[in-house]
């Protein structure tokens, strides 16, 4: 796409000194950085790696279930794959990927800071991260654990095979998280430009700041828990066994009390990107600012009370289903405030369908029906029948594939002129994404029936009247790993050969295109003063220059 | 209506008295899910295209929202999210709660199979024979981990747990045989665990139990009848089950744990026992026969001496079958190596 | 460190400091978080077994515990007072009442090995080890693996907090803090007075009721 003429910006131009570049390069300067944007872009090689192993785990279980019985795996092979299927996505991929790779990147240069307020801590936060792969790694390698990325005691305080290194790294992987949010909490306290109240924040990092509380809060009761079932299996000791007194279903509780809001953790950096996406790609403020970062918080902290729902068939008390069942409800409604406010936010905008803005299309359509299926699995009669079915598993598909995946490529796609100072090819950007969208469907479509049909998840084998279901399942997710493809490919290629993209190709009102592409190491040579929210467009000629100047010395609003 | 609705949700037949009320809020839940998405997916269709960027230097006004907007956006998705939590939960809990005269039946989900018992009745592996019409209530628990007892047919589902009871009614509304599946992940063959639960016409039942309790049919219930699909059968342990249960072991000896009149069953097999004398015995194959045969000389400290000899009543296999029976009543998964045939000293001749 | 403790990208010292307290603020709501499990786990056994887990607080030396008590909060009257040395720049005295500290949080270790040796020789321990004669109710083991847990974790703690003490002393030892910036201090301060308070949870659950 051809820049417009700015004419305080001149033709689209590759900032000389950037922290690609500066203050080093090198390796070491690399392992050994405190800048926010180099551990950002570390995070996300990382997880995109993560990604991509995660990935294929999924074909060859799709693979697998083409037929009823044996396919191309034994069963124990079978149990393991879903296992670590689960145990990459979630912890190496999904929790860290928008929050440490892009929230690294950008929080920083969105609330005009030089960086993230413990730069230290942030490098610790990804070597933790590495660590943690390489210990769940070497599980995997070691054999792996076929217990279901739930860890459901008592199996997998019995089970045979290498739960312990798994355990051990998602313990690890915990910290990472800790310290991810604990850092931008206090950056987003302390270190926001003069002018940037908490009403002039961009939605982006409020989403964040949700996101972050979620991660102290929640993360050490799983690594707490994680541990409890590794002194099980070490010592015997009976937490969690009745031959001891022990309660299997108090683990299930532990256990949720971290993974539901977990789920959030995954889905609410997602809505920070679209929130920036819609803004951008329709050239208008948000409809409704305040109800969209609320309902941020909002989602937060419902999110901690709903954990019972993952156990209406346990043999708990109707009472306290119930409680858990309304609850959960709670939760859709802030979840739907946020998708009327994004449309609403098209309403008299200046659309551009770009890739970005393709995948927000997808996701608006995934999020709504995905999140629905959700309210009616906490209608909880309905639940009975769906539990442990694959129209569970096509429901949280629909929100960590169809939503937050939808929103990290459509993140990839937004900031890579900002990242690498480079564009990719559009067109292509459209083919895929459209791929990605029509693959997605056809994946988990299907499976929202045979959880109808009442086909079980974590089925090795299944009965013939499953079949058919399960081939257009793989087919789609063929077309869907087609389509991953061909993004990874013009990405790679775009790093080096790619249009230089200038400082803001796509006439963006966000904060983090005042700088340069790519920003400079300090981000900001003087500290900005903010004079206007995020995302203002009204009325504003574009091409007027963007609002940075030199500030006069005076008390700043924190 | 339903019918139709029911096949294109690819739901599986109602079988049970409340199949169907069930599948009607799950029809009213997803018709406005589809609508909801639709709805917004269009309008957000129709601002594409009413609102695609025209030139390079477009302007936006700034729109403000009404309060009303955000009224509507959450009183209207509230209203329904509310209406189906008040039909959906009493749902909820007229399926979690069983009528009074309801049939009960244990069910153990053990890895990999189903065991199904009738209180004074026979047992059977993976086939749960039910009568139509009648309601019938499930006594699940599970040997080892955690297993899940479903019936997509019924709309039934509930865990079963080691070390406690978890309980499911329904009322079979027609004959047929509808699926057994374990849906909580168990291990190597947790998809291998299926079962058969056949509804037969309620005089069909009656009639079967009869020949069952006459003893005629000497084998637990594979045993196939015309047409039915044969699953692997159990061992001596079931054979054990059926003793125990028809010579009235289990009116003093629970095995869930529970104290009665006599010691539980549940995790008998290898505790240590403190005797009313003082002294230690592990309730071994050894100890666990003689307790039969003379129940008095080694008593359990804490419990009354009143359990009868069965001493001429129970031939050497069939205490050999409650014995195996009892150690299969373990939580712990891990087993012990295989049984060791009962070493035991001659039976005294009666004083 | 360099010679000014102020960081780049902060613009002053104040910002700097009220960052660093409010990080440690929610560095420490995550320890609480930890010690919340095995709190609930403690919770749900005890209504389960009420009679064995009384039973068994009965069997554990009370006095012990209260002696560990005092040391510990005695230990962090030192630290406080340490403190209130950096406040006014004085580097030694605050080395000297940190090690005071230190010295307490062996004596507490000391009395929980005792302790520990105590239950070994008793059998009072978790689970399928536990074999003491004295409380023989179903449940006893569950108290005595949550007995184990829970003060295992916290005696981790006090030896972290231990280290982080040491360090911070000899530190302020060599003249790092003043009493313009002291923040360091405040922190490791902060850390003790948690695994204190923590102390002062268990004690009562543990050993009184």
């Amino acid at each position: 796409m051809k820049p417009s003429p700015l004419p305080s910006d001149d033709v689209a131009a590759y900032a000389p000194r950037n922290y690609l570049n500066a203050p080093a390069t090198g390796l070491m300067s690399w392992l050994n950085t405190r800048d926010h944007k180099r551990i950002g872009v570390m995070f996300l090689i990382a997880t995109t790696i993560a990604f991509a192993v995660g990935g294929l785990f999924a074909m060859l279980i799709r693979l697998e279930l083409l037929t009823p019985g044996p396919t191309v795996m034994d069963p124990m092979t079978y149990n393991r794959m879903f296992t670590l299927h689960g145990v990459v996505m979630i912890f190496l991929f999904m929790i860290p990927v928008i929050p440490s790779g892009f929230g690294n990147f950008l929080v920083p240069l969105m609330i005009g800071a030089k960086d993230v307020a413990f730069p230290k801590l942030n490098l610790l936060s990804f070597y933790l991260y590495l660590i943690g792969a390489v210990v769940a790694l070497a599980g995997m390698i070691w054999g792996g654990a076929d217990t279901g990325w739930t860890f459901y005691t008592p199996y997998s305080t019995d089970t045979i095979t290498k739960v312990t290194p798994i355990l051990l790294g998602a313990f690890i992987l915990g910290f990472s998280s800790i310290l991810t949010g604990l850092n931008f909490i206090v950056t987003t306290h302390t270190m926001r430009a003069p002018g940037m109240g908490w009403m002039r924040m961009p939605l982006f990092v409020w989403s964040i700041y949700a996101t972050s509380i979620i991660q102290i809060l929640a993360t050490p009761v799983l690594g707490m828990t994680l541990l409890l079932v590794v002194v099980d299996r070490a010592f015997h000791l009976g937490v969690f066994d009745p031959t001891w007194g022990g309660d299997p279903v108090l683990f299930q509780h532990f256990f949720w009390f971290y993974s539901h809001p977990a789920v959030y953790i995954m889905v609410l950096p997602a809505m920070a990107v679209i929130s920036e996406v819609v803004c951008t790609f329709s050239h208008k403020n948000i409809f409704g600012y305040k109800a969209v970062a609320y309902s941020s918080l909002g989602i937060a902290f419902v999110g901690f009370f709903t954990w019972g729902h993952h156990l209406f068939t346990s043999g708990q008390s109707a009472f306290d289903a119930g409680i858990f069942g309304i609850l959960s409800m709670f939760v859709g409604i802030f979840t739907a405030i946020k998708v009327f406010n994004w449309t609403a936010t098209l309403y008299k905008g200046s659309i551009s369908f770009k890739t970005p803005f393709a995948y927000f299309v997808g996701f608006l359509f995934f999020l709504v029906f995905g999140g629905m299926t959700g309210v009616a699995l906490a209608t909880v009669s309905l639940d009975v029948h769906w539990h442990d079915t694959y129209f569970v598993v096509a429901h949280f598909h629909f929100i960590m594939v169809g939503a937050v995946m939808m929103a990290f490529l459509a993140a990839l796609h937004y900031w890579f002129p900002k990242i690498t100072g480079r564009t990719y090819p559009e067109g292509w950007g459209l083919v895929a994404a459209v791929m990605i969208i029509l693959g997605f469907n056809f994946t988990f479509i299907p499976q929202f029936l045979l959880g109808n049909m009442g086909m079980p998840r974590r089925y090795y084998s299944y009965s013939e009247r499953f079949q058919a279901l399960n081939v257009a399942s793989t087919a789609g997710a063929s077309v869907l790993a087609i389509g991953l493809t061909i993004i990874l490919v013009y990405l790679l290629v775009s790093l080096r050969y790619g249009r230089v993209a200038g400082s803001n190709p796509w006439l963006s009102r966000g904060f983090e295109w005042d700088t340069p592409s790519p920003p400079p190491p300090e981000n900001y040579p003087v500290t900005p003063v903010i004079e206007h929210g995020p995302h203002d467009y009204d009325g504003e000629n574009i091409t007027l220059p963007p609002h940075q100047h030199a500030p006069e010395p005076e008390p700043h609003a924190s | 209506m339903n019918e139709l609705l029911r096949r294109i949700l690819f739901l599986p037949e109602q079988a049970s008295t409340y199949a169907e009320s069930v599948d009607q809020l799950h029809y009213f839940v997803i018709i406005t899910t589809m609508i909801a998405a639709a709805g917004v997916f269009g309008v957000a269709i129709y601002f594409f295209v009413r609102y695609r960027r025209r030139s390079d230097v477009e302007a936006t006004p700034r729109v403000r929202p009404k309060a009303i907007h955000e009224v509507l956006f959450i009183g209207v998705p509230l209203a329904f999210f509310v209406l189906w939590f008040a039909i959906g939960y009493p749902q909820f809990v007229s399926l979690q709660t069983p009528p009074k005269d309801a049939m009960d039946v244990y069910v153990q989900g053990k890895q990999w199979m189903w065991k199904f018992a009738y209180p004074d009745g026979p047992s059977a592996v993976n086939t749960l024979r039910v009568p139509v019409g009648r309601p019938v209530r499930l006594l699940i628990t599970s040997r080892d981990v955690i297993h899940s007892f479903y019936v997509p047919a019924l709309r039934i589902k509930m865990d079963a747990l080691p070390g406690r009871y978890t309980q499911a009614w329904f009322q079979a509304e027609q004959p047929g045989r509808y699926e057994i599946f374990c849906a909580e992940y168990c291990g190597l063959s947790h998809s291998g665990m299926v079962g058969e639960l056949v509804a037969m016409p309620a005089a069909e039942f009656d009639a079967w139990m009869a020949t069952q309790r006459r003893g005629i049919v000497v084998s637990q219930d594979s045993a196939p009848t015309e047409g039915e699909h044969v699953r692997p059968a159990a061992n001596v342990v079931d054979e054990g089950a059926r003793i125990a249960a028809a010579q009235g072991c289990l009116k003093c000896h629970s095995v869930d744990g529970s104290r009665h009149i006599g010691p539980t069953f549940a995790n008998l097999y290898g505790r240590e026992e403190k005797l009313q004398d003082g002294k230690t015995v592990t309730a071994d194959e050894a100890y666990l026969t003689r307790s039969m045969m003379e129940p008095g000389v080694e008593l359990v400290s804490g419990y009354q001496n009143v359990m009868p000899t069965y001493q001429g009543k129970l031939a050497p296999p069939d205490t050999a079958a409650i014995v195996e029976y009892i150690k299969s009543l373990r939580s712990s998964a891990s087993r012990p190596g295989p049984s060791e045939p009962p070493a035991y000293e001659a039976i005294p001749a009666p004083k | 460190m360099q010679a000014s403790p102020l960081a780049h990208h902060f613009e002053n010292l104040e910002k700097q400091a009220h960052a660093a307290r409010l990080g440690m603020w929610l560095f420490l709501a995550t320890e609480i978080l930890l010690f919340t499990v095995l709190f609930a786990a403690y919770a749900l056994y005890r209504f389960l077994f009420p009679e064995a887990f009384a039973l068994s607080s009965r069997a554990l030396e009370t006095w012990v515990g209260f002696v560990n008590t005092i040391v510990l909060v005695t230990s962090s009257l030192t630290v406080a007072t340490g403190l209130h040395s950096a406040t006014r720049g004085d580097g030694r005295k605050t080395a000297l009442w940190f090690g005071i500290s230190v010295l307490l949080a062996v004596v507490f270790l000391v009395l929980k090995a005792y302790e520990y040796n105590h239950h070994f020789h008793t059998g009072q321990l978790p689970g399928r080890f536990y074999t003491y004669e004295g409380v023989k109710a179903p449940g006893a083991p569950m108290y005595f693996t949550l007995y184990f847990l829970i003060t295992g974790l916290h005696a981790i703690h006090v030896i972290v907090g231990m280290t982080v003490l040491v360090v911070i002393g000899a530190l302020a030892r060599k003249g790092r803090y003043t009493a313009a910036y002291h923040v360091p201090v405040e922190l490791g301060a902060l850390y003790w007075h948690l695994v204190d308070l923590i102390w002062i949870f268990v004690f009562p659950l543990i050993y009184l009721i």
